[in-house]
């Protein structure tokens, strides 16, 4: 891929300031409906009108001052009446693309690009907001850029075509039934809460019932966005397979757009709470460096990780691990009888088992939780024996990922495996780093390409 | 354990000598306030007690810090009651800050602290010379160049 030549200058959609305003762009709507229809006389509403034309022009300005362009490699965005600012995201360092549509962006036909950049300083480039139907095109496009830059850094160029036409390949819709009801049963005690409160506002003397009712209304509220957020996020995501790695999509009001690349995926979690497991569903959550940083994402993301199935049956959770990590490691084995003394209510969940390429750990009391970390994302390797562990000749070894949730723990194994296993995963990991980045994308593309098969079985009940 | 090294280095003498002067300052100080102010003077006693158990205890936990420069990572170990190895790779190091307290610049002391992408990464090592922490930065900011690995 030849580097692009220089283009001009790129704007936003004019009418991103109205988006981007948001709030204050209903309230001046607000105010401005009294204006339009009411009775008053012209003059009382000048301070009024001050104020919204000078809200219109910060708009104006601000978009005026926008522009971006790609320049070779880089995107730049130039931006800033005052105090200019001109930002340069280099694309190799692309981590993801999203796209996101809030709801005012939907209805003006708008939406953002959101370029996710790695290392750990690694902001976030924003292009809010694009015309609708350019954004596809403009997101393929940078999709493209990003992987000729990173390719240019090797010997081949990456001239080979691409193997399948760029469609992509459903693999799986999240089903809105099975998703409130997961939600509600994972936050059981919400709900229990909440019956306990109406139970004991239908019992309760007057007086009572008025406390009652209104802190528990205060608190009903709360509860209520917080499931009305996940919803929102949730709804009807699809999993879809595609050249560049799983696309995922979804969301009620605010639509969101995103490719997850599979050599970019730090670690793999498949959460099942307690009162999931009768029912065999599983939420599977992936960690991708870069993808937790506070900036413009939502709040409710912030101790979450990143749900690419927030609700769906194990067999489909296990699919779609086996499309991330190829290699995953097959035979997990349960750490020694006398951990029992230790962690009475983890052992029975306690195991880990590991491939050449791959380590996976299960541990959790209520909730089962199995994390994948494929071990040339591994950090550092922790290797602690507390007083008790000593007692019972137990160690425990952890394994870092860049992730802040995922961490993948060998727990309570036998002192001397806990030994062995720190040596042999320092080694493989040493060995899984240093593999040339693209004989490791072309093993995945090969297995992605010989998948593709049997993907189209797998749906949800 | 399976990575031990050939020779682990330790922190200098001198952290053991900082660690006890804490210890003792810590409960003399203590002491006295509480014969002065306290309601019996047992207290006083009590802390010096305290003072005198931890003193072989500080040793311990002093001889039980070290670290290992091997070809491709860094060892670090630590921890009396809780005996913590970490390994860190050094094409994984994103930076390496050497920090150095009042009580710590006193006795020419510096701690050396590893950063990973990772924020479960605690490797850090006190208690070096001031010229040792400045070699072991160089030398891992060298190491860590030469391997460094993308996320």
């Amino acid at each position: 891929m030849s580097p692009a030549p220089p283009e001009s200058w790129h704007r936003l959609h004019p009418l991103s300031p109205v988006v981007r305003g948001g709030r204050a762009t209903i309230a001046v709507a607000i105010i401005l409906i009294p204006i339009a229809f009411g009775h008053d006389s012209f003059g009382r509403q000048v301070p009024q009108l001050g104020v919204i034309a000078l809200i219109v022009l910060a708009g104006l300005v601000s978009w005026l001052v926008t522009r971006w362009r790609i320049e070779d490699d880089d995107l730049r965005i130039e931006t800033g009446l005052i105090r200019r600012q001109s930002l340069r995201f280099p694309l190799a360092q692309v981590q993801a693309i999203d796209v996101v549509r809030p709801g005012l962006a939907r209805l003006f036909r708008v939406a953002e690009l959101r370029l996710r950049m790695a290392g750990s300083s690694g902001g976030t480039a924003r292009l809010a907001y694009v015309a609708e139907h350019e954004v596809e095109p403009l997101r393929d496009e940078l999709l493209a850029l990003a992987r000729g830059a990173r390719h240019d850094e090797s010997p081949t160029p990456a001239a080979e075509p691409e193997p399948a036409p760029p469609e992509e390949h459903v693999l799986a819709i999240v089903p809105t039934g099975p998703l409130v009801a997961s939600i509600l049963l994972e936050n059981w005690w919400l709900v229990v809460i909440f019956v306990g409160l109406l139970i004991g506002l239908a019992v309760s003397p007057h007086t009572v019932a008025g406390l009652l009712a209104g802190s528990g209304f205060v608190w009903a509220l709360s509860m209520a966005t917080f499931v009305w957020r996940r919803f929102n996020q949730q709804y009807r995501l699809t999993v879809a397979e595609g050249p560049d790695g799983l696309h995922l999509r979804g969301g009620l009001v605010a639509l969101t757009a995103e490719v997850i690349r599979p050599g970019r995926v730090q670690a793999v979690r498949l959460v099942e709470p307690a009162l999931w497991r009768p029912l065999g569903w599983c939420r599977l959550e992936v960690d991708i460096a870069g993808r937790q940083r506070r900036k413009g994402e939502g709040e409710a993301q912030r101790g979450q990780l990143h749900a690419l199935i927030p609700v769906g049956k194990r067999s489909l959770g296990l699919e779609l691990v086996d499309r991330l990590l190829p290699d995953r490691p097959r035979e997990l084995t349960r750490p020694p009888q006398r951990v029992v003394w230790k962690s009475p209510f983890r052992y029975r969940a306690l195991s880990w088992g590991r491939s050449d390429t791959c380590v996976a750990t299960t541990s959790g009391r209520l909730r089962r939780v199995t994390c994948w970390v494929p071990l040339e994302k591994v950090q550092s390797l922790r290797h602690v024996q507390g007083p008790v562990q000593r007692r019972l000749r137990l160690a425990s070894v952890h394994v870092d990922t860049a992730g802040r949730a995922a961490h993948a723990t060998l727990r309570d194994r036998d002192a001397g495996e806990a030994a062995t296993a720190l040596e042999e995963l320092t080694d493989l990991a040493r060995a899984a780093r240093r593999r040339p980045a693209l004989a490791r994308a072309d093993e995945v593309r090969d297995n992605a390409a010989c998948s593709r098969s049997v993907g189209a079985s797998a749906r949800p009940a | 354990m399976g990575v031990e090294p050939e020779e682990w280095r330790t922190p200098s003498r001198q952290l053991l000598t900082l660690r006890r002067v804490e210890v003792g300052v810590s409960a003399l100080v203590a002491a006295v306030v509480l014969a002065l102010a306290g309601p019996t003077a047992y207290l006083a006693v009590g802390a010096l007690v305290t003072a005198a158990i931890a003193w072989p205890l500080v040793g311990r936990r002093y001889r039980s810090w070290g670290y290992a420069e091997r070809e491709d990572d860094l060892l670090v170990r630590r921890g009396v009651m809780f005996a913590r190895l970490s390994v860190v790779p050094y094409g994984r190091m994103q930076f390496i800050d050497v920090t150095a307290g009042p009580l710590e610049r006193a006795f020419g002391l510096a701690t050396v602290r590893l950063h990973t992408a990772a924020a479960a990464t605690d490797a850090r090592i006190p208690g070096l010379e001031r010229e040792e922490a400045a070699r072991l930065r160089d030398r891992l900011a060298e190491l860590g160049e030469a391997q460094a690995a993308g996320l």
